[in-house]
């Protein structure tokens, strides 16, 4: 089983939604496509599943081209972030209705639909309507839905974006789980860096109707292949400056921090390069022994619960540190934060990433 | 501007009530100081909606008084409470321009024009409206409709109290923590009490320097962040807050000593049981489970590579734990030990913390 996109195109008008596009989706795989609102994820999607068609290119599944094939006759489902079900149907009738339609037999759906409940924890509300339900057990329905028919490619557009935080917190861990042993491609979107961390699998960070980088998840995390892809896989937004590196020392422009170099950065010719800092490289408090100092002046401290988001500016920069715990730092005062230089991403002037050694 | 006190306030929608989940509200008693900035946190349902509006006099308390200052006020209307209050959505003239959007509660209250100009550039100027001040309204986008609904909040300077009822909600996530930390500045340069209500702990946390947390009509906690982070009074303010949240695991009390997972457990201060509970519960938070050489044993089950750090899952004989390590620590595959860090170490009874 596969999904191959072959320089898939799509226009509107005289706009470029989707840049030519070539992916491929291998079987009993997690795809998550990362990148912002409007980045094209959800029209990659639906020309992924027969809903829309690409303006040139071809899409093939299983070494087949589908191109212009209905989304009827494929063996698909997809989630949207807006709970979608039948709002007259109770729960057991929502989760039933792909198998009514493909006529199967009664038996058979009772024993599907009890099994996918049992896996989504919804055994006990099959009488409940939807409108009874809670967002998160109403989207379980939606995901039931689309789990019980065996689909050879199933879509999830933002499933978690309309859920309150815990419980996002809890389908994130439970979603994985429910692909496992299944033969299916499984294809997320996610404006959420977080998101695709957690479920792992593969990841294709998307920026403006351009894939830039696709891979496994942690890999792509790791090795950002350019600053976009950084930015993409970086929330709170990475930080990136421009550094100047002059024997082996680095310094940051326009500030007074700067370090020396290790490994192979060393015999970098002497030049303006761009790193990238990300926001837990950046912390109030020393990490590491060779951690060096940036000062400046806070704008914001955020909390969320068990971290604390700082926004500082230095220099002429407005820099963004992640800690974790409570740091309840004044507006205004002037801070000491550290920084991890072994986290350091350094990029050369295409902005394209140099490798450490 | 003044002091406001909710005392023994319970609010009920039915009729009758036979049991403790037929009340929306149970025994509020709170005190606000003047100027200060209150969140009200908690998920849907918990009663955090019905207690801004026996707040703001939309609806009058089954029991129980409130104050402003030292005058009971209960059964006054929202329009003789003097408050202002700002929606969850955009609540404006479409019709009108921005600037007499903002100009509308002065006028209303027949403010001379001179200060009503000079009061309305001011407001536009601390959210960045000022450029399309003279714009119709209709033309903005939805977070930009948003800012004139706050603006009319903050327009005033005679309200008692602003009070905002999960003001974010349509803004675009990137645009959130702009507005989240606007508000904050905007507190500490007009210095009137506000109440920020939501069901999100970044929103409640980042804006407020006092959080009350409420659970099914009751609160919980009263504190700042950092006491709800390091110690939660109750079981669901550890869960709640905190992502991953508080492992809560069933231990034992025995002659003052907690045994949890057959391991005798060190907590900062000794336990002093004094009644009998249904039960008791071990509470800690990922961050203060470390790996050790001894302690109690366990297996690693799960690593989540979550970037910044990695999510462990664990498990041992007193039931699953979840702990957060650095991303640069290297973790056993197999057997280990678990420490947890005393001073953050609580125990429940009943769900609520046993001190001392």
């Amino acid at each position: 089983m596969s999904l191959e996109l072959k320089n898939v195109e799509k226009k509107v008008g005289a706009k470029t939604h989707i840049y030519s596009t070539n992916l491929r989706f291998e079987k009993n795989t997690i795809n998550v496509l990362l990148g912002s609102t409007l980045s094209g994820k959800t029209t990659l999607m639906q020309i992924m599943v027969g809903l829309d068609k690409p303006t040139s290119g071809e899409i093939w599944f299983n070494e087949k081209n589908v191109t212009g094939v209905a989304v009827q006759k494929r063996n698909a489902s997809m989630v949207y972030q807006q709970f979608i079900n039948y709002s007259n149907f109770t729960v057991f009738e929502n989760i039933a209705s792909p198998l009514k339609i493909l006529g199967v037999k009664q038996d058979e759906i009772k024993n599907r639909v009890g099994k996918v409940a049992e896996l989504l924890k919804l055994s006990d509300m099959f009488n409940k309507r939807p409108h009874e339900l809670s967002g998160g057990q109403q989207q379980r329905t939606a995901l039931a839905r689309a789990l019980v028919k065996d689909s050879d490619l199933i879509l999830l557009d933002e499933p978690l974006a309309n859920l309150d935080f815990k419980l996002r917190e809890e389908l994130r861990e439970e979603l994985p789980r429910l692909f496992e042993n299944r033969d299916c491609i499984v294809v997320y979107a996610t404006t959420e860096p977080m998101d695709a961390l957690l479920i792992g699998g593969n990841t294709a960070t998307i920026h403006e109707g351009n894939i830039i980088q696709y891979g496994k998840t942690i890999d792509v995390y790791n090795e950002p292949i350019n600053v976009i892809s950084a930015k993409v896989f970086n929330d709170p937004p990475i930080n990136t400056a421009y550094a100047n590196k002059k024997g082996e020392l680095f310094s940051i422009e326009g500030n007074s921090v700067s370090w020396s170099l290790q490994g192979n950065l060393n015999k970098l010719k002497d030049d303006r390069y761009t790193i990238g800092i990300r926001p837990h490289s950046i912390t109030p408090y020393k990490q590491k022994e060779n951690s060096v100092k940036i000062k400046g002046k806070v704008l914001i401290a955020e909390l969320s619960g068990s971290e604390s988001i700082i926004h500082f500016q230095s220099g002429n920069l407005n820099w963004v540190s992640l800690s974790t715990g409570i740091h309840p730092l004044e507006v205004g005062v002037e801070a000491e934060l550290y920084m991890d230089v072994n986290q350091f991403l350094y990029f050369d002037q295409n902005n394209k990433l140099i490798k450490h050694v | 501007m003044s002091k406001i006190s909710l005392k023994n306030l319970s609010h009920s929608y039915l009729a009758k009530q036979n049991k403790d989940l037929d009340w929306a509200l149970r025994d509020i008693n709170l005190e606000w100081s003047d100027g200060g900035a209150y969140a009200l946190l908690g998920p849907s349902g918990c009663g955090k909606t019905t207690l801004l509006n026996i707040i703001s006099g939309l609806l009058k308390p089954t029991k129980g008084e409130v104050y402003f200052d030292d005058k009971k006020i209960t059964h006054l209307s929202p329009v003789e409470r003097n408050i202002a209050q700002v929606f969850q959505f955009p609540v404006i003239y479409d019709t009108m321009t921005v600037f007499d959007n903002l100009a509308f509660p002065l006028r209303n209250r027949g403010f001379p024009r001179d200060r009503i100009g000079a009061r309305v550039k001011e407001i536009a100027e601390m959210l960045d409206l000022s450029e399309t001040l003279y714009n119709r309204a209709s033309g903005l986008t939805a977070d930009g409709k948003q800012k004139i609904s706050l603006g009319r909040g903050l327009v005033r300077s005679d309200v008692n109290v602003i009070m905002f009822d999960e003001p974010l909600t349509v803004i675009d996530p990137h645009l959130k923590w702009i507005l989240r930390s606007k508000l904050k500045e905007l507190h500490q340069e007009i210095n009137r009490t506000m109440i920020y209500v939501t069901h999100d702990q970044t929103e409640a946390l980042t804006f407020a320097d006092q959080v009350v947390v409420m659970h099914e009509g009751k609160i919980v906690q009263k504190g700042t962040p950092v006491e709800l982070f390091e110690k939660p009074k109750h079981t669901f303010v550890g869960h709640f807050i905190g992502s991953p949240g508080m492992n809560i695991l069933s231990c034992d009390l025995k002659n003052d000593e907690v045994i949890f997972s057959k391991t005798k457990i060190e907590t900062e201060k000794k336990i002093k049981v004094k009644k009998n509970y249904l039960k008791t519960q071990i509470g800690v938070r990922p961050e203060f489970v470390n790996f050790s050489d001894s302690g109690i044993p366990a297996k690693v089950l799960k690593v989540s590579n979550a970037g910044r750090h990695q999510i462990v899952d664990v498990e041992c004989s007193g039931g699953k734990l979840k702990m957060i390590s650095s991303a640069a620590t290297n973790i056993p595959s197999e057997n280990v030990y678990l420490k947890f860090n005393s001073k953050y170490t609580h125990v429940y009874g009943d769900d609520w913390i046993i001190e001392e």
